[in-house]
């Protein structure tokens, strides 16, 4: 049995994963780690293959994250940025499958405004995709790397206390979270204001903390979700000022803790606003050590998908010596 | 001149009357001429024997789309009365959000002769409520019932205008109407998809609060409280609202309500990996809701079933979630949905069923039909309740196959559909007319 057919066809999100496909995906991602500590940062597993990046939303961190990884598997890459156009979305998410298709590529690592727009892809093009981020749904190679990034720091996932904190309504990173690391084990939590957290959470076997004092007393990591600037405009918080005094994660609430939190965050941030600089650049921060892993758990996902076997990861990343 | 039709052997079933046994049913110069046992067949007559079969007043669908004029791609009316004509439906209300809509004499006279052309299902138009449906100032009621009108609505959208909807049940008395509302508080249900609980938290979908549409039901209860109005509550789909009507009732309010097949059969879950053919508004919600919307619709809280029919061409509907348009087509699987659904699992008995899909339908909107009385307009239907088969949208007679209940193994089939004494659905031999 190749790996191919251990993870399927599409990498759309974790909430249907089970616990050992993400296993193999992060034990994956560690050979791959070596390869961006390089001189020479590139390994032919993915010779020949074409993938496209299609971007149906502005990213930046992702978007280059995932372009590297494929450029150090020594994939051939296109970059389709479709934002704004007059045509509806739905229609033009068919008609670019069916494009796709036409021209014959390997695989598509899609992002959309629309929630099961990588699902909607995948069901209807023979190509690999993958899900970088699909409305307010899933963002799966997101939460592999915090999962590996949580591995690395406290060397086990299963039994740690993680909270995801912030704007977890409209996260699609917390939910990709929420299901890796209750597969893996973890207890997890949500906190923010009742107006970001979303109906029926509790029923998914999580806590809900209505208070980030509480949050703090429980957690050993805390994973600070971005704060969109447009939920102030849409009412669901008055004030950017009174989200920093009330839910702020800031050295003088982490300071009652007695343990030292491990501090995360997607990315990209807004200081001063749902974290405080001196916890972003402090000494329990992993948030550069996120975006480092994220490259490493792509290759995985890219060379996984692409039929790559796990054992082999090790020999992959040799062939170009 | 039609020749007369003699239904024979069959089993009667008129809840006008409260009559189910077996009986002959003569039909001549578009009449019910007389039911009982024994008829003879008069010269010239088609006659039918109809054993194990059942006969009874055609079933009257008071919400349907027909997308004429605007969109004759996805239905006309002429196709939608065929549709309905294949489901045993001999009259069918249809909404005016058509482009452009359905709010002057004009329109509605339009829809009248295109019925007319077609000689099918009857069709009957609802008029706008506000001009152009944009909530602002009053359609002409009197016109519009003067060319055929037999509602007002603003479907499609709620009255959002406490004031518009005071003013509209208020001058609807006097043409004797109902004013239908689709109850949504447009500030609440804004930008949602689906049902808002579990299904949608996880499948990162936008919900809808049920609360969106109880509050509208709850404003509309209390104007035709004030007004004295008939308001008449469509596609209801939350037990909340059921609460709400049931106390609306007691109080002898003049308020009416439907819920659609899939209403009362399907929950949230069927929006599992994003099946665009299970969004629609309202949205299906959970198995509380459906086992309140049943028990309201058993014992007369909400009145009649209909089908909200709502065709859209398949690349609309082969979209991401949020993109796609809101809908369903119902009319062909509206009676087998609800017969295996209620009647078979043994929460309706099958006249009940036919009460609230004929005669009480028919009562709401003060339409001809709904009973097989002597004397009674000829629209009739013949269902074969044993009938097994399996929904093909393929082989839908509506122009758009938008479904639900595609694949879905269902009993129960009309055969035989009469209009005004003259069969325009006849699946034994020709197929609809």
């Amino acid at each position: 049995m190749n790996a191919s057919s251990t993870l399927g066809k599409d990498l759309t999100g974790l909430e249907h994963m089970t616990p050992d496909q993400i296993r193999l995906i992060l034990d994956t991602a560690e050979p791959f780690k070596e390869v961006s500590e390089r001189p020479i940062k590139k390994v032919p597993a993915l010779r020949g293959k074409t993938i496209v990046n299609l971007f149906f939303e502005a990213s930046t961190r992702t978007r280059v994250s995932f372009e590297f990884a494929e450029k150090r598997l020594s994939a051939d890459t296109v970059n389709v940025a479709a934002t704004g156009s007059s045509v509806s979305k739905g229609e033009t998410l068919v008609d670019t499958a069916r494009n796709l298709e036409a021209m014959r590529i390997d695989m598509v690592v899609i992002r959309h405004p629309s929630s099961g727009a990588a699902e909607f892809l995948g069901n209807r093009i023979a190509s690999n995709v993958i899900n970088a981020g699909d409305g307010k749904h899933e963002h799966p190679t997101q939460a592999l790397l915090d999962l590996l990034t949580i591995r690395d720091k406290h060397g086990k996932i299963e039994g740690l206390k993680v909270c995801l904190v912030g704007d977890v309504l409209h996260s699609r990173v917390a939910r990709s979270n929420l299901w890796g690391l209750t597969k893996l084990g973890a207890e997890v939590a949500v906190c923010g204001p009742w107006t970001l957290l979303p109906r029926g959470i509790e029923e998914l076997g999580v806590k809900v903390f209505g208070r980030i004092e509480e949050a703090i007393e429980w957690a050993d990591v805390l994973n600070v979700l971005r704060l969109q600037l447009e939920r102030m405009e849409k009412g669901f918080i008055p004030s950017l000022r009174e989200y920093y005094r009330v839910f702020g994660v800031t050295p003088e609430r982490l300071e009652r803790s007695p343990k030292a939190i491990t501090i995360m965050h997607p990315g990209p941030m807004n200081r001063g606003v749902e974290i405080d600089s001196r916890v972003a650049d402090g000494p329990h921060s992993v948030i550069l050590d996120q975006v480092t892993n994220g490259v490493a758990v792509r290759m995985a996902v890219l060379y996984l998908l692409a039929g790559g076997r796990a054992e082999l990861a090790d020999a992959a990343k040799r062939g170009s010596e | 001149m039609i020749p007369p039709i003699l239904l024979q052997g069959g089993r009667v079933i008129d809840p006008s009357r409260d009559l189910d046994g077996a009986a002959d049913v003569l039909i001549q110069d578009g009449k019910i001429a007389s039911v009982g046992r024994g008829l003879a067949a008069p010269d010239g007559a088609i006659v039918r024997n109809v054993k194990g079969k059942v006969v009874t007043p055609g079933l009257v669908d008071l919400h349907v789309h027909l997308r004429e004029p605007g969109n004759e791609d996805e239905e006309t009316v002429a196709s939608g009365a065929r549709a309905a004509a294949a489901g045993g439906f001999t009259a069918i209300c249809a909404m005016p959000n058509t482009d452009p809509v359905t709010d002057n004499q004009a329109a509605v006279g339009f829809i009248v002769r295109q019925s007319g052309r077609a000689g099918l299902a009857r069709v009957h138009p609802i008029g706008a409520v506000s001009i152009g449906q944009k909530g602002e100032r009053l359609a002409e009621f009197g016109e519009m019932v003067s060319a055929g009108a037999v509602a007002v609505s603003d479907d499609g959208k709620p009255v959002v205008s406490s004031h518009l909807m005071r003013t509209a049940l208020e001058y609807a008395r006097t043409f004797n109407i109902p004013v239908a509302d689709h109850c949504e508080d447009p500030t609440l249900a804004g930008g949602g998809v689906m049902h808002e609980g579990l299904v949608a938290t996880r499948l990162g979908l936008k919900g809808i609060p049920a609360a969106a549409e109880e509050i509208i039901v709850a404003r509309d209860v209390l104007l035709a409280e004030l007004t004295g109005g008939h308001v008449h509550l469509c596609h209801m789909s939350a037990r909340g609202s059921v609460a709400i009507i049931r106390e609306g009732k007691e109080r002898g309010i003049r308020v009416t309500a439907e819920v659609t097949p899939h209403h009362l059969t399907l929950t949230d879950y069927a929006c599992e990996e994003y099946d665009t053919h299970a969004k629609m508004n309202p949205p299906l919600r959970e198995a509380a809701d459906v086992a309140a919307l049943r028990g309201a619709l058993k014992d007369g809280v909400i009145d009649c079933i209909a089908s909200d029919h709502a065709p859209h061409a398949y690349d609309e509907k082969e979209a991401a979630f949020d993109d796609a348009p809101f809908g369903v087509v119902g009319l062909e699987t509206a009676f087998a949905v609800a017969h295996t659904e209620l009647v078979e699992s043994g929460v309706f008995t099958l006249p009940e069923l036919i009460r609230r899909m004929s005669t009480e339908p028919a009562r709401v909107f003060h339409l001809a039909g709904g009973s097989l009385a002597p004397g009674a307009v000829a629209d009739v239907a013949v269902f074969d309740p044993a009938a097994k088969w399996s929904v093909d949208p393929t082989t839908f007679h509506s122009k758009s196959h938008n479904t639900p209940f595609a694949g879905r193994a269902l009993t129960g089939r009309a055969v035989l559909t009469i209009v005004a004494g003259a069969i325009v659905h006849d699946l034994d031999s020709t197929g609809t007319r």
